[in-house]
């Protein structure tokens, strides 16, 4: 049996696959130092193909489908969660800079001591009672969602030996047309983790890669309360058909 | 300028899935069916940690654009459903099929191990797929892989294999970068 490859071995394939001709602007699906990848990504390109039917609709959401009480993470229980109380806020906007109105986003994420709530994380840090870290909005008429939640921690996983994830809020999104469905990470600016993680390395172009990188705003902050980050959310398309463009 | 995609993970299971969230319309309904399948690997092994979201018309040919999809009241048909394998890679929702000429559900996968969400279709089958052009100009191998394998109960089965033979053909849209 060989040994589990290090952090170092892991960094070396980091590294190798940076220094590629063309750097990826989207995750690159056979990112090898992210093992799980290896029997999941299609070795056959994806078709090129107008987007029809149905792909033109997003799913349409309402205030009969989401309380506004589940933008806030840290209210959902007796108690107060522990950790670092903190708002992400932003802004869900089009590939031409239109906002993406009354659209549901979904976060989940971990705890502050980097448990997430679901039973396949043994990681032996403890579950808080006060804390189940899922939370869903709908965007105003400016695109704008804001969650109130307490900042995860990091966390260790099996990828590779001493593998740690660096601290990150799971985003779900949805856009005018269903072709935008996206579901990504958000992580924190400063973490040291983020340079050996092979998920968020596995965006090749470093200018695209901050883009899933909140910004630390002091005017979120609030006095005594909590600490503000922003985020904004920029998706693919429209899609248009070369009938709509002409 | 995009903002680029990340894995789901394999936490999403307290989170994303809710009740009824693949009953786009309840069971016992007159016309109900199932679209079901199993998610694979380049193994050919079921993937356990998987989610499926499908977008849909009706048996109109139009496609829904109503709330609703969260908390289904039973009636109303929003065209949108969600559902996370179970341990052995089996997803299944209960919908009704689409009309229209070449009627298909639009399907987005979403892994761990799969650093972004993969899109593909699953045709109806019916006589009207060989007018289509887009599937006239696969490969029969890749065309066979988007439609939808009726079953004697009505029933339709839409398996999807990530990697290997067989690869499911997934699909890029015209204006992405």
């Amino acid at each position: 049996m060989t040994a589990d490859p290090s952090q170092r071995d892991i960094s070396a394939e980091i590294e190798a696959l940076h220094a590629g001709p063309a750097p990826a602007r989207q995750p690159i699906l056979s990112f090898t130092p992210y093992r799980s990848s290896t029997l999941r990504h299609p070795t056959r390109a994806p078709r090129r193909v107008d987007p029809e039917g149905a792909e033109l609709f997003a799913p349409v959401f309402g205030h009969c489908d989401v309380d506004p009480l589940e933008a806030d993470l840290t209210i959902r229980h007796g108690g107060v969660p522990i950790g670092e109380r903190i708002v992400v806020q932003g802004r869900v906007v089009d590939g031409d800079g239109r906002p993406v109105r009354r659209q549901l986003v979904e976060v989940w994420q971990a705890n502050a001591g980097g448990r997430y709530l679901h039973q396949r994380d043994q990681h032996p840090s403890p579950v808080d009672p006060n804390f189940t870290g899922v939370g869903r909005c709908l965007t105003d008429d400016d695109g704008g969602y804001r969650f109130v939640t307490i900042r995860p921690g990091p966390y260790p996983w099996r990828n590779h030996h001493n593998a740690w994830r660096p601290a990150h809020i799971h985003f779900s999104l949805f856009g005018t047309q269903f072709t935008q469905r996206l579901i990504t990470q958000m992580y924190f600016p400063g973490d040291p983790l983020s340079g050996l993680d092979p998920i968020y390395q596995s965006v090749t172009d470093p200018r695209d890669r901050e883009r899933l990188v909140a910004a630390y705003d002091h005017d979120l902050s609030e006095h005594e309360w909590l600490l503000g980050y922003r985020w904004d959310i920029v998706l693919s398309g429209p899609h248009r058909t070369p009938l709509d463009a002409s | 300028m995009t903002t680029p995609g990340q894995t789901i993970g394999p936490f999403y299971g307290y989170a994303l899935p809710y009740r009824r969230d693949h009953e786009l319309v309840p069971p016992a309904r007159p016309g109900a069916i199932r679209l079901h399948g199993t998610v694979f690997d380049g193994a050919g092994v079921p993937v356990p940690d998987a989610l499926l979201e499908i977008r849909q018309a009706g048996p109109d040919g139009v496609v829904p654009t109503v709330d609703g999809s969260i908390r289904r009241d039973g009636t109303r048909f929003t065209g949108w459903g969600r559902a996370g394998v179970d341990p052995g890679g089996h997803y299944s929702f209960t919908t009704l099929v689409p009309g229209g000429p070449v009627p298909f559900f639009a399907v987005v996968v979403f892994a761990r191990g799969l650093l972004d969400r993969l899109f593909t279709r699953a045709y109806v089958p019916g006589p009207g797929l060989g007018d289509d052009p887009f599937l006239a100009s696969l490969d029969p191998d890749e065309r066979a892989t988007l439609v939808a394998v009726a079953e004697p109960s009505g029933d339709l089965r839409f398996d999807i294999r990530l990697q290997g033979p067989g690869q499911t053909t997934f699909l890029t849209f015209e204006g992405t970068p």
